[in-house]
């Protein structure tokens, strides 16, 4: 199994440009889960890749091989739709097989690889069913099998859990990441959900009107976001914005705000010399905020209690921020807390540029 | 009455002034016809007067070789007409179905003849057939070969009456076919180009079987038109040369005005209206099936949630 490059992509319609000058390189094996907000291109990119739609300019390299001007079936690929997109006319096996019939792969081992799918995604008892006599929850499988019987280099996913509820998401997510781990092949995965990105891939790539904000394992995107937009999108409850300022105070950077100062780490505050006195956009996760008698008072306007942790709305500075909190003692709404933010654990950014600092 | 009562009768106060006009319009003519047909009725008679025979008017019928050999060219006719028109009206939409520029305008333009009324159509074609001054035989003439009888001679006229329904027929089909081919799910075709078919195994595998239904109702629909066509083959050919083209409307028409036997005249329209009663039972019959599927499969679907 080769490695996937995109090169320079590139997509219009007519006069707009959806895509324009993406690059990124895939490794083999690896699961890259392309993960953004609605209409920003992804499903796009997912269909240059698989030859469903053309490409106004750049490269598709598999291997060594362009395959952007080859057709899809030249390209060794397996695709699952958002829609499923069964062939209505067929039962389950049938749909299942059409790739390997095709093929022509003799008609036992069509059978074998069948069943054997059937097996794994539990579908073996509507083998006979046609899609319409199957639940969503069917459906899907069934289209994941479809991809899955057949021996392809590389796997396309075009959110293919946004129609399931709740439960079954988790279920199938969980067969996906197994499935990875089981077959190694390439997997290329659209989602608009940042929680499905991060369970899922080895490599997450944020992207934003047509254009790559930030590619990076799960943990290098949550730890060292590239920028604004990123730091919003991964990690949930979402990370707090506030304007403030920098400014030295007794030898020490802080990040400061009406009401608050938070000091900067030596680590932080290394090369941020030049942005003293100049105004920042300081990001602070709800998780960072540790409880403390000496820390900054804040008002609990609304908790939030979701289990094991709660969410605090509260306010710093006049603008609006949640904290995460431990639900062992209840916080009741109206309660003043205080709270303090460890310096190494802020985020700072170009309030124009929106770049990190 | 009841409120509740009356309101179930609402829609059939609604229904019943087309009632009325459909039993008046419709019955009304089936059942004299189907009277007349026992009679041995001249046109010069009041219907009271005519004599009545039983089921003569049927036997002669089918003792009658012209009768028959009439009923063997509307067969034929319809065999040959609606599997061309199928072929290329499907065969077009196949092709057509791409979002190239100027292809409205195309796909506009192949609806055309079936907008122009029959009669038109008639004269149009045998203007074009004319064996001296018809545009076939001056362009051949004028390539160097032999004219062609196109309405002199038997077999070639039945050739013409042919081409001239296909080419006022065949967008019917085309239309139907593309309509049913934009509106089949684009995603399973994709599907299908992802997993290797070619534009050929799409078409088989894919496109046919989803159009099926749509393509069955359009050949039944063309197959009933087909028994009854008349006006463009009466002013083509009016059945000649010899019974070469004599679709049962001509023989009907001829047997009714020009051997002035209006019972046999009733009697043959009534064994078409069975032929066509026929077709449009399968075809009932075929939705209703159709209806029952889906039914089945919603509710087996629901079963399994
Ligand atoms: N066929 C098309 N013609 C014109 N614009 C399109 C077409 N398909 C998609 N777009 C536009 O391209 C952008 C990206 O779409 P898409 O890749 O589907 O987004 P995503 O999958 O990330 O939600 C959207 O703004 C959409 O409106
Ligand atoms: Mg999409």
């Amino acid at each position: 199994m080769p490695d996937i490059r995109l090169e320079h992509l590139r997509k219009d319609y007519g006069a707009v440009t959806v895509i324009e000058d993406l690059n990124l390189e895939m490794a083999d094996g690896e699961f890259t889960v392309l993960v953004g907000p609605s209409g920003c291109g992804k499903s796009t990119t997912l269909r240059m890749i698989a030859g469903l739609e053309s490409v106004t300019g750049g490269q598709i390299m598999i291997g060594d091989r362009d395959v952007s001007q080859l057709e899809p079936k030249a390209r060794d690929l397996a695709m699952v739709f958002q829609d499923y997109a069964l062939y209505p006319h067929m039962n389950v096996a049938k749909n299942m097989s059409f790739a390997l019939r095709l093929a022509r792969m003799n008609k036992a081992d069509i059978d074998k690889r069948v069943k054997e799918v059937a097996e794994t995604l539990d579908l073996k008892a509507y083998l006979d069913r046609k899609p319409a006599e199957l639940s969503g929850g069917q459906r899907q499988r069934v289209a994941m099998g479809r991809a899955l019987v057949r021996d392809a280099g590389t796997f396309l996913f075009d959110e293919p859990l946004s129609n399931l509820d709740a439960k079954l998401r988790g279920q199938m997510r969980a067969e996906l990441a197994l499935m990875h781990q089981r077959v190694g092949k390439n997997m290329i995965y659209v989602t608009h959900d940042q929680i499905e990105a991060m369970t899922l891939g080895d490599k997450i790539v944020v992207m934003k009107f047509g254009k790559i904000m930030q590619a990076g394992s799960p943990e290098e995107l949550y730890r060292n976001p590239a920028n604004k937009f990123v730091a919003g999108f991964i990690g949930s409850p979402t990370m707090n914005f506030l304007d403030a300022e920098l400014s030295e105070d007794a030898g020490t950077l802080h990040a400061k705000g009406e009401g608050f100062a938070i000091p900067l780490s030596a680590q932080k505050a290394a090369g941020l010399q030049s942005h003293k006195d100049r105004k920042v956009t300081l990001g602070i996760r709800p998780s960072s905020f540790a409880e403390d008698s000496a820390g900054i008072e804040m008002p609990v306007i609304l908790s939030e209690y979701i289990g094991a942790q709660s969410v605090l709305i509260s306010e710093m500075g006049g603008q609006r921020v949640a904290i995460e909190v431990n639900s062992v003692a209840p916080v009741r709404t109206g309660e003043t807390r205080n709270f303090t933010v460890q310096g190494d654990e802020v985020h700072l950014f170009d309030p124009q540029s929106e770049a990190a600092l | 009455m009841s409120i509740a009562r009356a309101n179930r009768m609402t829609p059939y106060l609604f229904l019943a002034p087309a009632g009325l006009v459909l039993l008046i319009a419709l019955f009304y003519p089936i059942c004299y016809m189907i009277y007349a047909s026992f009679l041995d009725w001249n046109p010069s008679q009041r219907i009271g007067e005519a004599d009545w025979v039983g089921i003569r008017n049927y036997v002669k019928l089918f003792s009658d070789d012209a009768f028959r050999e009439s009923m063997w060219v509307t067969i034929k006719f319809a065999a040959v007409v609606v599997t061309l028109e199928m072929i290329i009206g499907v065969g077009l939409a196949l092709l057509l179905d791409r979002n190239i520029r100027g292809m409205s305008v195309l796909r506009t333009l192949f609806i055309l003849p079936m907008m122009i009324a029959p009669i038109v159509v008639g004269l149009m074609w045998r203007y074009m057939y004319h064996p001296t001054v018809g545009i076939f035989n001056q362009t051949l003439t004028s390539w160097g070969f032999e004219p062609i009888p196109w309405l002199s001679d038997g077999s070639w006229a039945f050739a013409s009456i042919i081409i001239a329904d296909v080419w006022q027929w065949t967008p019917f089909i085309f239309i139907l076919s593309l309509a049913a081919l934009q509106s089949l799910p684009s995603s399973a075709i994709e599907a299908s180009k992802i997993d290797g078919a070619t534009g050929w195994q799409q078409i088989i595998y894919i496109k046919l079987p989803l159009m099926l239904p749509v393509l069955i109702v359009t050949l039944l629909l063309r197959l009933i038109d087909s028994f009854k066509v008349l006006e463009v083959i009466l002013v083509m050919t009016n059945g000649g040369p010899g019974l070469s083209t004599e679709i049962l409307s001509i023989r009907i028409n001829r047997t009714a005005s020009e051997f002035r036997e209006l019972g046999e005249a009733a009697a043959m329209s009534n064994l078409l209206l069975i032929v066509l009663l026929i077709l449009t039972f399968a075809m009932f019959i075929y939705n209703k099936a159709q209806e029952l599927r889906a039914q089945r499969l919603r509710a087996a679907a629901e079963d399994t949630e």
